[in-house]
């Protein structure tokens, strides 16, 4: 089996990696380009830790073969914040100290920025409904659901602000 | 994963060669959210997986004169597309209850139908609208009622040189409404204990037709038709709800599991039924 060229965009930069065809987008991320920030909680869409965005919404990456990514725009969490500081979200979960093992985070952060994106304003409901993919053996949940809750405050005054 | 070839056609004539040459081995893939945790777990392992988003016909949704979907279209963008309203409604709601928004991101519909799981969410509904399933190959394209579609458990009338390419709905009429509801302990990311889907279609305050489909009660999703033809030229009122509702339970013939129990499971078909039939009428009417 062949190694095949995957040519897609990862955390804004474009890249061509060569990868067998039976590997998932997640191993790719994680074997091949180093991006470990990406999880494999359960290897089956259960868990919600492998999430990362392509282009735009939110996949299970484990879910995914790493071909099925060409030509597509892929963000991890590695990719989240700009350069120097902090997304508004992550500042939020460590202020709240939601991280407790930590495994669940960058797929919750993953998805709670996805939620943020097309809807800057949720309610609490929405907000646990945009995480309902996410799955944290940790249960913290409560604190997680308050920093979603704030991160989205912080955006959109810092959005008014400007 | 077994390690297998991965083939990327870029069209559905390079796609039918492929599967004329190489059909017996080969597995297709859409969104993969149920393909790949099978091929994890050892159930499927096929030496050549064709990929099928380089196909841009399977990945339309058409609205005109009734509606073409797409095999290929994600549940995520079928829940958001403004087409799927109206009378096509049931479709979208079914569309959001498949798994996580991760899961619905990458899974198709043609995917949760080629799946043939007996509890597959977006059946009951197309049946229910009289989908037609578009097949296409060696010998060129047929179709199939969608409720003729599956054949047991997993199992299709697909042979192994075909695809599903897309499904048709048709215009239901007028005034014509539908719902799709169903009963999962955990209100994300479960599977259902019992579906039901129910399209209304109404003329001079009677109900001209009535589709009512079942799903995780038999081995494939399943016609309530006794329950279809109390209703047929009706009035629909509480009282015929009711009767629909006690005849849909025959067309039930549900197993017993860990998901609940088989008399559990007819309860449901019952309570769903006079559910959705309650809210298909609203909808029909408003």
């Amino acid at each position: 089996m062949a190694k095949q060229v995957l040519s897609c965009t990862v955390n804004g930069e474009p890249v061509d990696v060569l990868v067998q065809p039976y590997v998932t987008l997640l191993d790719a991320l994680r074997e091949d380009m180093g991006l470990t920030g990406p999880k494999e909680g359960c290897g089956t869409g259960d868990c919600g830790a492998c999430t990362v965005h392509l282009d735009g919404q939110v996949v299970a990456s484990c879910l995914m073969l790493a071909m099925q990514a060409r030509g597509r725009e892929i963000r991890t969490i590695e990719g989240l914040a700009g350069t120097g500081a902090l997304h508004p979200l992550q500042d939020a979960f460590v202020r709240h100290g939601v991280p407790q093992c930590g495994f669940c985070i960058p797929g919750v952060l993953m998805a709670a920025a996805a939620l943020l994106k097309e809807n800057p304003r949720p309610s609490q409901e929405q907000i646990r409904y945009g995480i309902a993919g996410n799955l944290c053996r940790c249960t913290g949940y409560t604190a997680m659901v308050a920093a979603i809750g704030e991160a989205a405050e912080t955006i959109a005054s810092q959005r008014s602000a400007r | 994963m077994r390690r297998f070839d991965l083939a990327l056609p870029q069209s559905l004539d390079d796609c039918l060669k492929i599967l004329a040459e190489q059909g017996g081995r080969a597995k297709l893939l859409a969104g993969g959210t149920d393909l790949l945790p099978q091929m994890k777990n050892g159930v499927l392992h096929p030496a050549l997986v064709v990929d099928l988003s380089g196909i841009a016909r399977v990945r339309q949704v058409q609205n005109g004169h009734g509606l073409r979907i797409g095999a290929a279209v994600t549940a995520r963008a079928l829940e958001k597309n403004p087409a799927l309203r109206g009378p096509y409604l049931a479709i979208a709601e079914s569309a959001a209850m498949v798994g996580s928004l991760q899961v619905r991101n990458l899974a198709t519909v043609g995917g949760n139908l080629c799946n043939a799981a007996p509890s597959a969410d977006m059946a009951p509904p197309l049946v229910a609208l009289e989908a037609q399933a578009v097949i296409a190959g060696p010998g060129g394209e047929r179709r199939v009622p969608l409720a003729d579609f599956f054949t047991g458990v997993r199992k299709t009338v697909l042979a192994p040189d075909e695809l599903l390419v897309e499904l048709i709905v048709p215009p239901p009429g007028a005034h014509s409404g539908g719902q799709y509801l169903r009963h999962t302990p955990r209100r994300e990311l479960d599977i259902a204990v019992a579906g039901v889907a129910s399209q209304l279609t109404m003329a001079d305050g009677r109900c001209a037709k009535a589709r009512i489909a079942l799903a995780s009660v038999a081995p494939t999703p399943v016609r309530a038709t006794a329950a279809e033809r109390s209703l047929e030229g009706q009035a629909v009122t509480p009282e015929a709800i009711e009767r629909a509702a006690a005849l849909a339970i025959e067309a039930a013939n549900p197993i017993d599991d860990q998901r609940g129990s088989i008399e559990f499971r007819k309860h449901l078909v019952r309570v769903l039924t006079r559910r959705t039939l309650t809210t298909a009428l609203q909808r029909a009417n408003a």
